[in-house]
């Protein structure tokens, strides 16, 4: 082999390792994946039936409560795209202020997002309980006990109970990355807007927000990705019920997986969940790219 | 250069030595027999256990537990796929799944063991106990006849109640309400004292299930119940609307603890543990648990209330934990021998002891104390679904089970939960007949 067919092939030896373990841990579950939701499996048997779409068709056509545990992902997904991520800009803003105690703060609010899910779950959980629970307690001390009840059991709170968890956990995240966004914001563009005679909301409007898009947008992706695809913390605390009012995507594919033994259609389920999120996450990005 | 070529050559010969080391019979007995078992507050006396059977033969074993129940289901199934199964591990779930492992070949025949010295092993066992692990001569699921599972213990499912709070409603504490009018007014009475009348793990749905089969069997019997899973009967039938009535009854009586569909059976064990709860519904194994939550705790044990004095009661259960042996594991004799040993008198008395449950042995069984003797006394009455002649669909299930949260959280009304199971099981039939013609087509692949 020459020197010119050596250098040539250098390159690709290189990055030949990256190839070989993308292939094995991504391309290749991928196509059992695919492959796998094609047939009917209980995920044990040596013999698979060929099935072609028909779990595709199942569950596009048959399966009400997975389009259901959807819209109630997409239920918390808005709450936490709004309320947690508000939240968490609102807190590095006044920590970027440098506060007293800011590194303090900085530790308190990422505290959250490094617990386990698990764990949140279940401190939650005695939190909302409806015989003893700490919740309620403080409402019957304060005098509305009216309102008292088994948060995580009542279908009209269930919901909204398990999204507080997930917004309480995850508001870190979007903390510290606001937080870095905003200290990349030249300091220079402040002053200069302060001398012009610029208020607080007028800086906040033109200067920060503006250059905070491209942190918005990864904010919000990592927020829809995250939210969407909620599990533990539904199983740490509802386990999907009251009935199906908290069911999740991920929670339907796990139960058609190990709760009633169907992994061709769980894995069609997957498929399904998998390219809605990839669809949601190009349009944001096509959308965003466009506000910048 | 030098001395990464050396380190290089100590790696590949360190390879080549465990390689070679990893085939050998030696090396194979020097690793211990593994058992896996889900049962996390029986790690202590199997431990024990381990430890004789190793003094006695000089075989290693070692326990390995995984609770929840739930997430043990999913590490056997994982290891099932990649051919990890240990020597001895425990099969959850429905009758279907274990025809699946057995299809599989992940468990080894058992009856050539069991019948042995003319039935020598099979005779020690209570008969209920061995059924759910045999199948018959003409099962659905193309399974050869015969036992492939060693029972460790039986089981069954009642009402537990709190005897002081029972004196404290002004009810005799050991005549217990026998009736379903009775145990609603306990409840009621209960409530209006802010005590929770009743409280069971019922967010887990296989629970709410067990009560369900209990009624349904005690309402309509056994061949109804067979007759809807053939799809004979429909779930709107009145006798199936009035099963999921008496959840609505228990919602409007008031005497359900707040949020018992999202009460794991941990946390209704503890409440119950903690004498906040009049009655409980959980099985055998709850005699073990209140023990170590709660020592001091009086209660007694008792088969759910009649709806119908004139029909027999009937409770679910027969069959406790049994262990299976990996057909694949080369050291299916040992497996054998340790069951052997494990299922025998002394060991299966000192379980008892250990761990308060009921013996699957049952010259074990012969002088249960407390508690325990009242589950025995029920053996007799107790059904199970595997060993019905016909299984319903898992999603079925799911929907029954579901719906009847729904009822408890006055969401719907006994009659839309049927409805809708109904149109479940009008689905699910029409995919199992797809699945037969495609059977017939040959759409099957190995």
């Amino acid at each position: 082999m020459s020197s010119t067919e050596r250098r040539a092939i250098a390159p690709y030896l290189f990055f030949l390792p990256a190839l070989v373990l993308f292939l094995t841990f991504s391309v290749y579950p991928f196509y059992l994946l695919t492959h796998t939701s094609l047939f009917e499996w209980d995920g044990i048997s040596l013999a698979k039936s060929f099935v072609g779409f028909s779990n595709y068709w199942n569950v596009l056509a048959h399966d009400p409560v997975f389009w259901t545990s959807f819209s109630q992902a997409g239920y918390i997904t808005l709450l936490a795209l709004t309320l947690q991520n508000a939240l968490a800009l609102l807190l590095a803003i006044a920590v970027n202020r440098r506060l007293a105690g800011g590194t303090f703060y900085r530790t308190v609010f990422f505290l959250p997002p490094i617990l386990s899910e698990i764990v949140v779950g279940l401190v939650w959980f005695w939190i909302y309980d409806g015989n003893f629970g700490i919740l309620n307690e403080a409402l019957t001390h304060l005098g509305l006990s009216d309102f008292a009840r088994a948060w995580l059991a009542d279908r009209n709170t269930a919901l909204t109970a398990v999204a507080i968890i997930h917004m309480w956990k995850g508001f870190g995240w979007g903390f510290v990355i606001f937080l870095a966004g905003l200290q990349t914001i030249p300091e220079q563009l402040y002053e200069a807007a302060r001398v012009d005679g610029a208020g607080a909301w007028l800086r906040f409007r033109h200067i920060t927000l503006p250059l905070l898009v491209p942190v918005c947008v990864v904010v919000s992706i990592l927020t829809i990705l995250g939210t969407m695809q909620i599990f533990a913390l539904i199983i740490a605390t509802t386990g999907g019920g009251p009935g199906y009012h908290t069911e999740v995507p991920i929670t339907r594919i796990f139960h058609s997986m190990l709760g009633t033994s169907r992994f061709g259609y769980a894995c069609a389920q997957g498929i399904v969940f998998g390219l809605i999120l990839l669809v949601f996450s190009l349009v944001q990005m096509r959308f965003q790219r466009r506000a910048v | 250069m030098k001395a990464s070529r050396r380190f290089l050559a100590l790696f590949g010969s360190a390879l080549m030595v465990g390689a070679a080391g990893c085939g050998k019979p030696a090396a194979l007995a020097a690793q211990p027999l593994r058992v896996w078992h889900w049962m996390t507050d029986r790690e202590a006396a199997f431990d024990e256990l381990a430890k004789r059977y190793q003094q006695e033969t000089g075989t290693r074993v070692r326990f390995e537990l995984y609770a929840p129940s739930d997430i043990y289901v999913q590490k056997v199934r994982a290891a099932a796929q990649t051919d990890g199964l240990p020597e001895v591990y425990g099969v959850l779930g429905e009758l279907r799944d274990l025809a699946s492992f057995i299809n599989a070949g992940h468990v080894l025949p058992l009856e050539a063991a069991m019948s042995a010295n003319g039935n020598a092993w099979r005779s020690i066992f209570f008969p209920k106990a061995l059924e759910v692990n045999t199948f018959a001569r003409e099962n659905p699921y193309g399974v050869a006849p015969g036992i492939y599972g060693v029972p460790l213990d039986v089981m069954n499912v009642q009402l537990f109640y709190n005897k002081p709070l029972l004196a404290k409603l002004g009810f005799d504490p050991n005549q217990p309400p026998d009736t379903w009018e009775a145990f609603l007014d306990a409840g009621r009475r209960a409530a209006a004292e802010r005590l929770i009348g009743f409280v069971s793990g019922w967010a887990e749905l296989w629970l709410i299930d067990c009560f369900a089969t209990d009624y349904a069997i005690h309402e309509m019997g056994v061949k109804k119940v067979e007759a809807t899973y053939r799809g004979k009967v429909p779930y709107t039938d009145p006798d199936w609307v009035r099963v999921l009535g008496r959840f609505a009854e228990l919602r409007d009586s008031g005497m359900l603890a707040e949020g018992i569909v999202t009460i794991g059976n941990k946390r209704a064990e503890q409440l119950f543990a903690n004498g906040q709860a009049l009655f409980t519904f959980n099985g055998t194994w709850g005699v073990n648990v209140y023990q170590s939550m709660n020592p001091d705790l009086e209660y007694g044990v008792v088969m759910p209330p009649r709806t119908d004095p004139k029909r027999p009661m009937v409770t679910w259960g027969g069959a406790g934990s049994s262990f299976f042996v990996n057909a694949k594991s080369p050291r299916r004799d040992e497996a054998i021998a340790f069951l052997t040993w494990l299922t025998a008198e002394p060991q299966q008395r000192y379980l008892t002891e250990a761990t308060q449950n009921i013996p699957a042995n049952r010259a074990a069984a012969a002088d249960l104390p407390g508690p325990l003797a009242a589950f025995a006394d029920d053996m007799d009455q107790t059904v199970h679904p595997r060993l019905f002649s016909v299984q319903e669909e898992s999603t079925v299930i799911e929907a029954f089970d579901k719906g009847i949260q729904s009822i408890l959280i006055g969401e719907q009304t006994p009659e839309e939960v049927a409805a809708r199971v109904q149109q479940t099981k009008q689905h699910e039939a029409r995919q199992r007949a797809a699945r037969a013609a495609r059977q017939e087509q040959g759409h099957v692949v190995d």
